[in-house]
């Protein structure tokens, strides 16, 4: 290894990238265009649910439910209709999520000590959506319900206790809002995307120009030109990844709570081999084209699906779970997550840096090993 | 420079190369002295750039034995790129980067010490005539500059020898007899040039010549050696009034190999001048063709690269 040659490389490939200007502020922007694209449109809550109240009843103890889904922040109110007819249209129009009907004998059975029944209606088509809001919709009932029971209790002259109150703390992200776990993961996630296309073209590039065949006729070595390449394209992603932390903490207002130290030091850990990846696909590519392609593919899918940064990684099938364990992301969104949310320092992180040094060291080998095979 | 003190630059012994079942070099043997101009000469596709990549250690021989500077290809090919420098068939340096930008790069590719940096890129600069253009982007150069800037990013650790792979095609005429002088220049500091080309009037430039016809080396000598040595025939300068029937008439006469129309007349191909030349004289006479001019001439390169590469394909056939 020659200090030298690996300088001269470094300081030739930070020429290419400054002396192109327009894929410079490209690949500067792209981390907060990406953030601002996927952290609003993955934003899992479900809040501001369109209603439509059918009261049968119209008592006062149907009014009195109507109020809670009125209070609720979940639920948006958007009218009062008097048939079914009415809510089916608002479901299938998308006006209306849910619908709920108050029976007749609602308040009847109530001061009877009969069960009473609520309707909702869910549109179902967006699964996922529907469940959380049928969740919402039976937390208000339930609560109204067991109000009432004491009520009925109380007015009967006995005492009772209300039920079990199981009293919910959550920990780290307090006011359970997705943005804060969607985002430090999609940093994570950003970060394997650009560098793994960064460098993606690099050697690609030079066989294709035909400089490839000028500078292996010198006494440069594969690994002096892939650690130069490497480091020049590290100063452009360590840039964007503070430039996307910036974005996650101002824009977004993720709560930050660990060292940025810490954070730092894993994201030269991650960065290093991410960006040895794309070195090692553009290796095995005589075009830009197949180069471009291939490395979009082995660093957006796997970054995205893989990663377990919004799709849980437990749910799914156990070969596809068996892949993901040598996704670097993966580890890589576990750490940014944890340092954004839960405040750890490296000492809870060793598993997972340790796995993403493993990563580096064994794709720099082998980039090296591709690169000496093409010599000849 | 070189480890075996033979007075060879470049030795190549039986070097084969062969992509599946097509042989692009076909046993090459040839020795290049130490100091010499030696040109390699064919047509496209005739295997000179696969022989000079692998003596450049850019390709793996597939059998046969070659050094550079003493080194092996084979077994010290990183010896070998310290000691050359070598220029592609295409230009290959960064288009993007500017001419001191690039050449800085191949100054630290080729580790030229400390102390000799400046001194070694003035020499490039005012060689290439590029001092004014130092900070010009590389794709704004003409084909001129930039092979004059390849060349001189190729000996910038001053190397003992030297590989250019058709330097100056694409390059006008007075660019061309520029960078002859550029060579010539190397030459008489002691450098070994080895340069491949298809132009005839470059190789005249050359103290030895080889030239290669399908992956075979088919003549190799000094140019008058190759003059001279018409394959053992002589070349007659024939001009008449009629040039076509005169060739027609030829084709009957013994001694007369082959002719071809050259210029207002014609270049006859014949084993034995004098013999010959009476030949024709009685032929013409019988056809009343009126000879307006017949001798013995010494063929050009060219000439004899018509005729070596005509009797090779006579031997194929």
């Amino acid at each position: 290894m020659s200090y030298r040659r690996t300088k001269a490389i470094f300081i030739k490939e930070l020429h290419h990238i400054t002396r192109d200007a327009r894929s410079l502020a490209l690949a500067l922007a792209m981390p907060v265009m990406m953030l601002l694209l996927y952290g609003y449109a993955l934003s899992l809550d479900v809040d501001h649910i369109q209603t439509l109240i059918y009261d049968q009843d119209g008592t006062e103890a149907s009014r009195d439910l109507m109020r809670q889904f009125q209070g609720s922040r979940y639920f948006d109110v958007a009218g009062f209709v008097n048939n079914y007819a009415d809510i089916q249209r608002g479901i299938d129009t998308n006006r209306i999520l849910v619908g709920v009907v108050i029976p007749r004998d609602f308040s009847r059975d109530l001061r009877s000590g009969h069960t009473a029944n609520v309707q909702i209606i869910v549109d179902g088509s967006d699964s996922n959506t529907a469940a959380i809001a049928m969740g919402y919709a039976e937390s208000i009932v339930r609560n109204y319900s067991a109000e009432a029971g004491v009520d009925l209790q109380n007015f009967r002259g006995r005492h009772l206790p209300p039920p079990i109150d199981a009293r919910m703390r959550v920990w780290y992200n307090s006011s359970l809002e997705s943005k804060n776990y969607v985002v430090p993961g999609l940093i994570a996630v950003i970060l394997m995307i650009i560098a793994g296309q960064l460098t993606s073209l690099t050697v690609a590039r030079e066989w294709e120009m035909g400089t490839m065949e000028q500078i292996l006729s010198t006494p440069l070595r594969p690994a002096e030109m892939v650690l130069g390449k490497m480091l020049a394209y590290f100063v452009v992603g360590f840039t964007d990844s503070a430039i996307a932390l910036i974005v996650g903490v101002t824009i977004f207002a993720v709560p930050f709570r660990g060292s940025i130290l810490t954070l730092a030091v894993s994201t030269c850990v991650f960065l290093c081999g991410t960006l040895f990846w794309g070195i090692f696909i553009s290796a095995g590519c005589r075009t830009q084209v197949a180069a471009y392609q291939l490395g979009m593919l082995s660093s957006f899918l796997p970054g995205f699906l893989l990663s377990g940064f919004v799709f849980a990684l437990d749910t799914m099938p156990k070969a596809i779970q068996v892949i993901s364990v040598i996704v670097p992301a993966r580890y890589f969104v576990t750490i940014v997550k944890a340092i954004f949310l839960k405040g750890v320092g490296i000492g809870q992180l060793w598993n997972q840096l340790a796995y993403l040094v493993v990563f580096g060291t064994i794709v720099f080998w082998r980039t090296v090993r591709r690169m000496n095979q093409k010599v000849t | 420079m070189s480890g075996n003190g033979s007075g060879y630059a470049v030795e190549i012994r039986d070097l084969v190369k062969a992509f599946g079942s097509f042989v692009a070099v076909d046993h090459v043997s040839l020795q290049v002295k130490k100091g010499e101009i030696f040109g390699f000469l064919g047509p496209n596709g005739a295997g000179k750039s696969t022989t000079i990549r692998m003596l450049c250690g850019l390709l793996t021989p597939t059998s046969g034995d070659a050094s550079v500077s003493g080194c092996d290809v084979r077994t010290q090919p990183e010896e070998i790129r310290r000691n050359i420098g070598y220029m592609s068939q295409k230009f290959s340096l960064y288009d993007d980067l500017t001419v001191e930008q690039n050449i800085d790069f191949f100054t630290g590719m080729y580790g030229v010490p400390r102390q000799r940096r400046q001194e070694r890129k003035d020499y490039v600069l005012e060689m290439a005539n590029l001092k004014e253009r130092r900070g010009a982007a590389t794709y704004t150069l003409s084909g001129g500059w930039k092979q004059r800037l390849a060349l001189g990013c190729a000996i910038l650790h001053d190397p003992p020898v030297l590989f250019l792979d058709e330097p100056t095609s694409g390059v006008d005429p007075i660019a061309r007899g520029a960078f002859w002088n550029l060579i010539r220049d190397m030459a008489e500091t002691g450098h070994t040039v080895f340069v491949s080309t298809h132009y005839m009037d470059e190789a005249e430039y050359c103290n030895r010549l080889a030239l290669m016809y399908r992956g075979k080396v088919i003549a190799l000598g000094t140019p008058e050696e190759l003059k001279t040595n018409l394959d053992g025939h002589a070349l007659l300068r024939l001009d008449t009034a009629a040039t076509l029937e005169t060739m027609r008439v030829l084709e009957g006469i013994p001694g007369v190999i082959e002719s071809a129309v050259f210029g207002g007349g014609l270049h006859v191909v014949v084993d034995e001048p004098e013999a010959a030349m009476g030949r024709i004289r009685s032929k013409l006479a019988e056809g009343n063709i009126e000879i307006r001019r017949l001798e013995a001439i010494t063929p050009s390169l060219e000439d004899v690269f018509v005729a070596l590469i005509e009797a090779e394909e006579r031997k194929a056939a």
